[in-house]
């Protein structure tokens, strides 16, 4: 059996608001093993940031995370005061975000900023410290690294900033990485540079990797396993093979009929939509999130809660109701899949 | 699909043109080092002719967005023209250039007035171009918003009340109320969620087909070129490389760039992983553009005379591409 790496139970992430509260994460549960990548996607609103800053212990102070467990390498973290967490996050496990400009200090240079992520969490001397940044600044293809080292982060390109906030999740060899839109600001060469970089070293080093994204096309390249989330709920999840060739929930199908797909839509075709808008996740809220926009809802669906229920596929969970009898239709979806 | 209109669309005279254009800019090159120029658009030619959907692809910094401001008519070219509707443009107001050419940003929540009502930022062309009968603006107005799909009741709304899809809606109704010949779409939809996306690709596609418009498209996302464009402009570094029909080009990319690019786009298809499109990780400097070829540094197939000898455009059918691998049909051509 695998290693698991993180286990996320009925996780929930409330914010006060002065209109009440809003439930960005309900009950969110996944699992990440030993050399996997989940990835979490979903639309602006749909919770999947919140859930990896409520897992890294990162929240905005006002937000509330509870959790039924929440466990690294087997180690509670739900219950760890703020000193335990701060010695696991960096060192255990690591996130990169979106902008790495907003995570690089620009007042210290690279090689600084590289060697305190190391010595903050280990016994090690600065000339190992310094070793260490060299290796992983070279290994993420950073060419001349030990230039790079005096450097301050604006004197590098987007792509190279985020390749040394790769190299600085990797100093004290995570067994988790918490990626967030980690490409999104990048150009589309860069990006598919950076993810490539991402799969082979999450291989080399055996890590767990969950990354939050909206582009279904990386999702499909890079992950093992999918999350999709809509207004604070998991709907569907799966092996990426799963979730592109049998798209079970209405909303999953939806997104995937969204995107043109060079050789597979044809030019100025009608692209699918989604119409309508994400309910507010203020208040109660009670029966399927999508109902509202769903093209198959019946009265059922508006009644009761609806639980993540084993899908048609092994491993594979949907909360949909009418998911088993719109399996048939499961056809017009499988457009945006391998042929 | 067929499209009657760019069938023709190679005898029709273009709406806009750039002829030779370059533009430079005085930067800064850091503290206490002077200014340096900076060759943001380097010896471009190209046309977009009525019907035409022409998409403009390459990297951040390549100069998409300064060739763009010149065939709006906002900034001048340093050497070269720009043709728009037939006549130089900086003979030309911008009230004249803007009858002709009408711009869609990317960012709808920065290129709209916070602080006027939807139906007046829809009316402002309508206003800056003394449109006669200021009587029937309201109802052009509203007849515009059903057009691109929003309900005439957001008249009187502000656009901090509307959603990042609605506010897209807004600035392409405002850059069809005066009936352009051509829209300049600046990355339309890459501040958009997905669901939203495909709306405006529907909503864009349709206009074009219903009212006889032609684009520009600038966008990195070339799945969306790809569905929208019938021709496509690869930029790398203030030049065109290479130009071809939409078919060919993502049937058969000839410059290595465009073949970099085209391999890094992600389609949905799981168990084919990330390619590695072999770029290397250095960046281009637009400040310190590299010798011979431009491209040369980061080019899986350089070859030695790349380093030092600038390549020519080859034009072919169509199509043009500015790449050594192609000398010998080059020479071949001048000595036939």
């Amino acid at each position: 059996m695998s290693e698991r790496v993180l286990t996320v139970e009925a996780m929930q992430v409330d914010l006060p608001l002065a209109a009440g509260t809003l439930h960005a994460v309900q009950g969110v549960s996944f699992h990440v093993d030993r050399g996997e990548t989940l990835c979490i996607v979903g639309e602006s609103g749909c919770g999947k940031t919140l859930t990896a800053l409520a897992v890294m212990d990162l929240l905005p102070s006002a937000a509330r995370r509870t959790a039924a467990r929440l466990e690294l390498n087997g180690q509670d973290l739900a219950g760890l005061g703020e000193r335990a967490i701060a010695d696991i996050r960096g060192n255990r496990m690591a996130m990169i975000f979106q902008e790495p400009m907003t995570s690089l200090n620009p007042a210290y240079t690279i090689g600084n900023q590289l060697e305190e992520a190391l010595l903050r969490h280990r016994p090690v001397s600065r000339k190992q410290a310094r070793e260490r940044a060299l290796y992983l600044l070279d290994r993420v293809g950073i060419p001349s690294a030990a230039g790079r080292l005096k450097q301050y982060p604006h004197q590098l390109s987007g792509g190279l900033r985020q390749r040394v906030m790769i190299a600085m999740a990797l100093m004290c060899g995570p067994s988790l990485i918490l990626a967030d839109e980690p490409t999104t600001a990048l150009d589309v060469t860069i990006q598919a540079q950076i993810l490539h970089l991402l799969a082979e070293l999450q291989r080399e080093f055996a890590m767990g990797l969950v990354l939050i994204t909206h582009d279904l096309g990386i999702v499909a390249r890079i992950a093992t396993r999918v999350a999709v989330m809509y207004a604070g709920q998991v709907v569907e999840m799966g092996t990426a093979q799963a979730i592109f060739s049998a798209p079970s929930h209405p909303y999953t199908r939806g997104l995937l009929d969204c995107i043109p797909v060079p050789g597979k839509t044809r030019r100025g075709e009608k692209l699918g939509t989604i119409p309508g808008m994400v309910p507010s996740l203020i208040g109660l809220m009670h029966g399927c999130r999508f109902a509202g926009r769903c093209p198959y809802v019946v009265e059922a669906c508006r009644q009761s809660e609806v639980p993540l229920a084993p899908g048609q596929a092994p491993d594979h969970l949907v909360r949909c109701i009418r998911h088993a009898e719109l399996g048939g239709l499961a056809a017009h979806a499988a457009r945006a899949v391998a042929s | 699909m067929s499209r009657p209109a760019s069938a023709n669309a190679a005898e029709a005279a273009p709406i806009v043109e750039a002829r030779a254009v370059t533009r430079t800019f005085r930067v800064s090159a850091g503290l206490l080092k002077g200014k340096r120029t900076l060759r943001a658009v380097d010896g471009v030619d190209l046309s977009v002719r009525p019907g035409e959907v022409v998409a403009l692809v390459g990297e951040s910094g390549c100069g998409k967005t300064t060739l763009a401001r010149m065939l709006l008519g906002l900034l001048a070219p340093t050497s070269g023209e720009i043709r728009i509707g037939g006549k130089g443009s900086v003979a030309q107001s911008r009230r004249q250039i803007a009858t002709l050419v009408q711009p869609v940003f990317q960012d709808p929540y920065s290129s709209l007035n916070p602080r006027k009502s939807i139906g007046s930022i829809i009316a402002l062309p309508l206003r800056a171009q003394r449109h006669p009968e200021p009587a029937t603006w309201r109802s052009r107005v509203e007849d515009m918003m059903e057009r691109v799909g929003l309900a005439r009741r957001l008249y009187d709304n502000y656009p901090s009340q509307l959603s990042g899809g609605q506010r897209q809606r807004v600035a392409i109704a405002r850059a069809l109320i005066n009936q352009p010949r051509l829209v300049i779409c600046d990355e339309p939809t890459s501040a958009l969620d997905v669901s939203v996306q495909s709306q405006i690709l529907n909503l864009l596609e349709d206009l074009r087909r219903d009212m006889g418009l032609t684009y520009l498209l600038i966008s990195h996302n070339l799945a969306v070129v790809e569905h929208l464009a019938t021709r496509v402009a690869v930029m790398y570094l203030g030049r065109i490389v290479e130009e071809a029909e939409t078919d060919a080009l993502f049937r058969s990319p000839r410059h290595p760039y465009s073949q970099a690019l085209l391999q890094s786009v992600l389609t949905p298809e799981p168990g084919r992983g990330v390619p590695d499109t072999q770029l290397g990780a250095a960046y281009p400097d637009p400040l310190a553009v590299p010798s011979g070829c431009r491209f040369h540094p980061r080019c899986v197939r350089v070859m030695p005379r790349c380093r030092s000898q600038v390549p020519q455009p080859l034009a072919l059918p169509g199509a043009m591409v500015e790449c050594h691998l192609y000398d010998a049909q080059c020479q071949a051509r001048s000595t036939a």
